[in-house]
């Protein structure tokens, strides 16, 4: 059964339409990468598939596991499994991290009609993902992604991803602001947390990101379509080659 | 016997106190001492030909006083059917924090038993009314002394006040536990209650005073009109901390006049949990040099809750510091309202006044109103102001969802996030505590009553 199937969505923001008609199909275990430049609607997708409610939807399905993804609130979807990964983390001055995760644990587990965690058990929890991106401790305390740097900010964001276990994760820019090393362990932390059950999609505009993640399936977004799918060759030749010969054939 | 005031025709609400004054005013005294019945001839003087203030008149854009004052009130004259059993039931206790405790129930003052000979020498806390009496000096240098006469709802408070609280703290005395003062109204009947604090720290002396103002019954009507006026000594250090949690039918004006001398270092901190029309005006004068103030506020406010928070803090004096830090969180159709002023005298160089004002309106019919005033009359001053007004940040909220939050939860966390600097200022661990306890509680339920403490674990509790 595929995990998620996107059949003609199209969308956008402040009623322009952004996404014109967006076919992809994603299967358990696979890691698809979605590259295009700057402004074919690349963040556009990550935003609508995770319902940000600024973005409104004009047509199309999206089928996430047998679930109508477009009709679940945000938290729904978190709940369902989908997680997303933001190119900019968004800061919150007074949550702690702490309490910000005990809530979303406890949500998720509400939602699955589990109990809540003991306070051992959830410290328990994180420290084993905490180690999987290195984060430091200290972080716990602080609020939300305040005053972390660049770099743990996004580490931040796999640890969440730890923490959630989700069946699809979309990972919208997380190379963009990383140093060689930060990338290093973040990208080794997406590859421990990938199995046969999960799947990535990895948001980028450069083909750095993927010597680290594997993609099966490169996809190039351009003018709110997909226009163009290969292999991880596709990547290498987009670094190569830029877009232009890519955008000719559809500016024509 | 308890007194009724009739409702009026009179346009001019403070017509119906005047009268009440003069046909009773023998009765006034009778209950009351020399100390506090001298001002009411000057105080019955001063509202000759005035009104109280109305909405719309400058510092009164949202609030009008002569509304809130308006209704039938009944006012307790000879104090009688005060049920005093209540001061023995009735506790207010924050974990972990022993306080020196006493009540007002409607105006009186009434020592908790822990409070009896246990007070370090010198320390007084105690009925305004019986110090009066018997340290007649001692009243009269400080009553009146900070809060003008020419401030209509000063002069009424002044002309009607029977009784109140006074702290004395003598000089170099360090109190190693804060005072706590619990307001409670007890009455089947509406009633008016005035109440008066007088607060006087001498030279090095140290003391933390914690209020919270409660309302038994939460279906009758009560008003409560209270003037605090505070005198800090040199070097001396100073804790106000007034939590408000009252009721629906709950209306307060309450007006905090204080003066600092040198050194001195206050922090005044106003908190307004559950109401129903509140106006909070703070005047500060900081008279001698190096004086440190920080007045802070915090509202949250849901259903028709009104708080209306109104400073003034005059710079008399090179080298002072002062620092005023308001936020409101306002729902459903609560209403705020926030001017604050910060005047520089020429006599005030080397001055650091700032003043922020920050508000959450978190649905569509709240409503807020700022006024943000600053006024330097002299070049060597570094002062800022700053107000804004908006809503639950809609990248936080959305963030927080992707994550699994329910929208609700969400919000509540983002609200009790928002008002915690305020709980920062809180120079009591204890305290700070509580109130991260109070405010999440009270986030959760949009009202909570003093009546259902025990359910609601509030600050209080009726064993």
């Amino acid at each position: 059964m595929n995990l998620l199937t996107v059949k003609d969505l199209r969308a956008g923001i402040d009623g322009k339409e952004i996404l014109k008609g967006i076919d992809l199909t994603v299967r358990p275990g696979e890691v698809h990468a979605i590259m295009g430049p700057n402004g074919s609607g690349k963040s556009t997708l990550s935003q609508v598939l995770a319902g940000n409610p600024a973005y409104h939807v004009d047509g199309g399905h999206v089928d996430f596991h047998g679930v109508d993804l477009l009709a679940l609130s945000p938290e729904d979807r978190s709940h369902e499994g989908l997680f997303l990964s933001f190119q900019y983390p968004v800061e919150i001055p007074g949550v702690s991290m702490v309490n910000f995760m005990r809530a979303a644990v406890n949500a998720k587990r509400k939602y699955l009609q589990e109990p809540p965690l003991s306070a051992t058990e959830f410290l328990k929890l994180m420290r084993q993902k905490r180690a999987i991106v290195e984060l430091d401790n200290k972080l716990a305390s602080r609020s939300v992604n305040e005053g972390f740097s660049g770099g743990e900010k996004k580490r931040n964001e796999i640890f969440q991803m730890a923490v959630l276990e989700p069946r699809l994760a979309i990972l919208d820019e997380t190379d963009s602001g990383l140093d060689i090393d930060a990338l290093r362990i973040v990208a080794g932390g997406v590859n421990k947390l990938k199995t046969p059950e999960n799947a990535t999609i990895v948001i980028t505009h450069y083909q750095r990101l993927l010597d680290y993640i594997k993609p099966d399936f490169v996809h190039v977004l351009y003018k709110g379509r997909i226009v163009k799918t290969g292999g991880p060759d596709l990547a290498l030749e987009l670094e190569e080659r830029g877009y232009d010969w890519i955008k000719e054939p559809v500016d024509d | 016997m308890a007194k009724n005031l009739q409702s009026t025709t009179s346009t001019n609400a403070l017509d119906q106190y005047l009268e009440l004054y003069s046909d009773n005013r023998e009765a006034i005294d009778a209950r009351s001492a020399e100390p506090l019945n001298r001002l009411r001839p000057r105080a019955f003087e001063a509202l000759q030909g005035r009104r109280l203030p109305h909405r719309g008149d400058e510092g009164y854009e949202k609030t009008s006083i002569a509304d809130m004052m308006a209704p039938d009130y009944g006012v307790n004259i000879t104090g009688v059917n005060i049920p005093v059993n209540v001061a023995k039931t009735f506790r207010c206790d924050v974990p972990n924090m022993t306080t020196w405790l006493g009540l007002v129930i409607n105006d009186e003052f009434h020592p908790a038993s822990t409070l009896q000979g246990k007070l370090p020498q010198g320390v007084i806390f105690a009925s305004l009314r019986d110090v009066a009496r018997h340290n007649r000096q001692l009243v009269e240098r400080y009553y009146g002394s900070v809060a003008p006469l020419q401030e209509v709802p000063v002069a009424l408070n002044t002309l009607l006040a029977q009784d109140g609280v006074m702290v004395y703290v003598p000089r170099g005395v360090k109190l190693d536990k804060p005072l706590q003062l619990v307001n409670i109204f007890s009455s089947a009947t509406p009633l008016l209650a005035w109440r008066r604090l007088l607060i006087v720290l001498e030279e090095d002396s140290e003391a933390q005073l914690l209020i919270c103002d409660h309302t038994q019954d939460s279906t009758t009507p009560y008003f409560s009109s209270q003037v605090i006026e505070v005198v800090v000594g040199r070097h001396a250090r100073f804790d106000y901390y007034d939590i408000e949690e009252s009721s629906p039918l709950t209306s307060r004006h309450s007006m905090l006049w204080l003066r600092q001398d040198e050194g001195s270092n206050v922090v005044v901190d106003g908190m307004t949990l559950t109401n129903g029309s509140t106006r909070n005006d703070y005047h500060f004068q900081l008279d001698a040099p190096h004086c440190e103030t920080l007045l802070a506020g915090m509202a949250i406010g849901s259903a028709s809750q009104h708080i209306d928070n109104d400073s003034q803090v005059d710079h008399n004096a090179p080298h002072c510091h002062s620092n005023q830090l308001f936020k409101y969180v306002l729902d459903q159709q609560a209403t705020g309202a926030f001017e604050g002023a910060i005047k520089v005298n020429p006599t005030a160089p080397f001055t650091e006044a700032y003043q922020s004002c920050r508000n959450i309106l978190a649905s569509p019919e709240a409503r807020m109103h700022t006024k943000p005033q600053l006024e330097i009359y002299n070049d060597d001053v570094k002062c800022s102001h700053g107000a804004t007004t908006g809503q639950l940040p809609a990248d936080q909220l959305f963030y927080m969802r992707t994550r699994g939050i329910p929208l609700e939860e969400a919000r509540t966390m983002l609200m009790e996030a928002f008002v915690m600097d305020v709980i920062d200022t809180v120079r009591m661990e204890a305290l700070r505590e509580r109130l991260r306890h109070l405010i999440e509680k009270r986030f959760k339920h949009s009202f909570m009553a003093c009546s259902d403490c025990q359910a609601s674990s509030s600050t209080c509790r009726k064993p």
